[in-house]
């Protein structure tokens, strides 16, 4: 696993000591809140409805045993004994005290973790494909380049105050499970026709109030030219993006407003200057970076107790069949531990929950664990024979639950149960669609279907690719959620169509649950996803379910 | 004729902690809405507000809630400030808690 330079160390330990002489100046009142608060968010540190929120970055989604533990320890030491794992990959911690956040920044520093550009219009956290380095369908592990755009954009001159934030997200596989349209840079690894491996480079894609899938400027980009074509991307729209309007301003605009041909000439003619500039040191690092992220010693060891384990125990078989995920070694798989039990919040981990995740890992895994934008945590490299041992293990802890890809797999956004900025709850929802379902007994003959949830317009739930997405919005003083059908956050992304009129908070459970029946019926047969039912049928069938059968939508 | 004004309470969140806390006739911040000063009218309201503002190593972004008298004392309005005055609804953390002491 790669590990922080001394300059990445004493980077960060400067930081936390200006921070917290910064804190302490805000206390005894020499700080006014207008001059705070640019320097807390600059350290991840937010205020929200009830208790301030710390929001801790985990670079491309990967962590090892000894950063889990020490996350744990923070949840219990300074926080309520959990965390919430998000759709950025980053973990925030819902109750810190303002004074203790120095000595928590401290305490993530030790084990070379940081809250540093989790705000604030500078490039946030680099997120990944959280099977990097293991899945079957990868050309190469895109972590190596993820690590380099980190070091690249952390505390970068030039980039610390850009028209907006700026989110890129990267995949080694032609199999996007990184969200890459949506995402401000997209970055997908490709093969040229030798056979080489480079990246299609998508620039604005964004959900948000406007949302845009991202367009493709570059088919094929040779990674040595990467970092010089990001920052050609990034110069350009520094100078070019919107600044009179903050809802006009990220670079999906750009690319709406000028044209992705004029657009792409300007970042093509940047990109002889900034290719000129770098003259290959990039090159060097990247080669040092990926010696760091060389794959673990695959054991050999035979595979037949897991075989048995399969064929015998059905719990384990269902398990097996959701949660298990093709690895690079076909004695290997890929484990994703739901963060989803029925009912409960989606993402968040206890304490002690944390702590077998990292025991797991450092027993099992060799010592990786990644955090998904899905908000689950995955063990990237299990041998099979290990995996009825683990699985055992889950299930004492309550993290066993069956159902990745399912009804129930749910992405939530904190919603107004944390967030400042909602207009309406999203965590009770997605709790209680996923209790109603499994009370139904019908998530596992539904199969795949993503239901992604945001308690507002800003859209951090991703609602807009879920399958049924669902937007809680404040109509009048109530709460009320919109539908819509069809989003898609793969390869194939697609932004989600509104059905119609809202629903009310006690009627979006039953409303969910008339679109998934009329699926039921619609399905040509048990193999054809609601997604390809949707795509087949049309919206139609659909809408006719939510609105005609009951008919008690508010009016719009 | 012009519209009544709703009534208001101040409230914010305390610097130390980030709990939310209204803002009392006597000045002081409580954590407990039934507390709180009911504002009936607007220019006082941006008195109260005013005062708020400057007490600024003791609470972070003070704002006027609409609020409602009620048999306690004044209530929330909107269901916003409602969830504010107990906690999130997925845990009993926050407000709801202490109060369950
Ligand atoms: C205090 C909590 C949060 C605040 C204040 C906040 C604020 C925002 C805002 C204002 C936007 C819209 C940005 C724009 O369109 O320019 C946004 C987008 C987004 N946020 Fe959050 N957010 C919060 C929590 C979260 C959480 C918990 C997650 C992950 C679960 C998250 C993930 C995202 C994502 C994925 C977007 C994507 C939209 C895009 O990039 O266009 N945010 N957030
Ligand atoms: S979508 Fe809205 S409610 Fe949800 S976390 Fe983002 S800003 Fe908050």
């Amino acid at each position: 696993m790669y590990s922080y330079t001394d300059f990445d160390e004493a980077f960060v330990r400067t930081r936390v000591a200006q921070f917290s002489e910064q804190v302490r100046r805000r206390i005894d009142g020499s700080l006014t809140e207008d001059e705070f608060k640019p320097l807390r968010l600059m350290n991840g540190l937010y205020l929200q409805l009830h208790a301030y929120m710390l929001r801790v970055a985990i670079p491309y989604g990967t962590l090892d045993s000894r950063k889990m533990r020490q996350l744990a320890m923070i949840a219990e030491r300074w926080d309520k004994g959990y965390g919430h794992f998000t759709t950025r990959q980053n973990i925030q911690f819902n109750w810190p005290k303002l004074g203790d956040v120095p000595e928590i920044l401290s305490a993530l520093a030790d084990v070379g973790m940081h809250a540093i550009q989790t705000s604030g219009n500078c490039v946030r956290n680099v997120t990944a494909d959280h099977f990097a380095g293991a899945a079957a369908d990868e050309i190469e592990d895109p972590r190596p380049v993820a690590e380099l755009l980190r070091q690249w954009s952390t505390d970068h001159p030039e980039f610390q105050f850009l028209p907006r934030k700026f989110k890129i997200a990267i995949t080694g596989s032609p199999n996007d499970r990184a969200v890459t349209k949506s995402h401000d840079i997209g970055l997908r690894m490709v093969r040229d026709a030798d056979g080489e491996p480079g990246f299609e480079v998508i620039v604005g894609g964004g959900l948000g109030r406007t949302p845009m899938i991202g367009r493709v400027v570059r088919d094929f980009l040779p990674k040595a030219d990467l970092l010089p074509y990001v920052e050609a991307i990034l110069g350009v729209y520094n100078e070019l993006g919107r600044r009179d309007n903050k809802y006009k301003a990220r670079v999906k605009i750009l690319v709406h407003e000028t044209g992705l041909e004029p657009l792409r000439e300007i970042i093509e003619e940047r990109f002889i200057e900034t290719r000129a500039e770098f003259g290959g040191q990039d090159m060097a690092l990247l080669a040092e970076i990926e010696r760091a992220f060389a794959p673990p010693a695959f054991r050999q060891a035979p595979t037949v107790a897991y075989d048995d384990f399969y064929r015998e125990d059905p719990v384990f078989r269902a398990w097996a069949d959701t949660n298990l995920a093709r690895h690079r070694n076909a004695d290997y798989a890929i484990v994703t531990i739901s963060l989803k039990a029925h009912g409960a919040t989606p993402g968040d981990a206890t304490a002690e929950q944390m702590r077998v995740m990292a025991d797991l890992a450092e027993r099992y895994g060799h010592d990786e664990l990644r955090i998904s934008h899905e908000q689950n945590v995955i063990l990237p490299h299990v041998h099979k024979a290990d995996l009825p041992a683990i699985h055992a293990a889950l299930a004492q802890a309550g993290l066993a639950t069956a159902n990745v890809g399912l009804i129930s797999d749910i992405i939530a956004c904190p919603g107004m149960d944390y967030c400042a900025l909602a207009t309406a709850r999203s965590i009770p929802v997605a709790q209680e669609i996923a209790t109603r379902f499994d009370a139904l007994d019908l998530e596992h003959e539904v199969g795949p279907l993503k239901i992604k949830i945001s308690g507002c317009i800003n859209a951090c739930g991703h609602h807009h690719v879920g399958h049924i997405g669902i937007l809680g919005l404040d109509r009048a003083g109530v709460e009320n959620y919109q539908i819509t059908l069809g989003g898609d956050g793969t390869e194939t992304a697609a932004i989600g169509e509104k059905t119609g009129p809202g629903f009310a908070y006690d009627e979006i459970v039953p409303a969910v649950e008339r679109i998934v029946r009329a699926y039921l019926e619609i399905r040509s047969e048990p193999s054809e996803t609601f997604l390809d039912t949707l795509r087949r049928v049309g919206h139609a069938p659909f809408k006719a379910a939510l609105y005609e059968a009951e008919g008690k939508q508010d009016a719009a | 004729m012009s519209r009544p004004y709703i009534p208001k309470v101040v409230t914010a969140n305390a610097l130390l902690e980030g709990d939310v806390v209204y803002l009392t006739p006597d000045d002081r911040w409580t954590r407990h809405h039934h507390e709180a000063e009911l504002i009936e009218d607007e220019a006082h309201a941006q008195l109260r507000l005013l005062h708020a503002a400057a007490r600024k190593a003791e609470v972070v972004g003070p704002y006027l809630a609409d609020a409602k008298a009620g048999p306690d004392g004044p209530e929330p309005v909107h269901f916003r400030e409602v969830f504010r005055t107990r906690g999130p609804s997925n845990y009993r953390h926050g407000k709801q808690e202490a109060a369950a002491h």
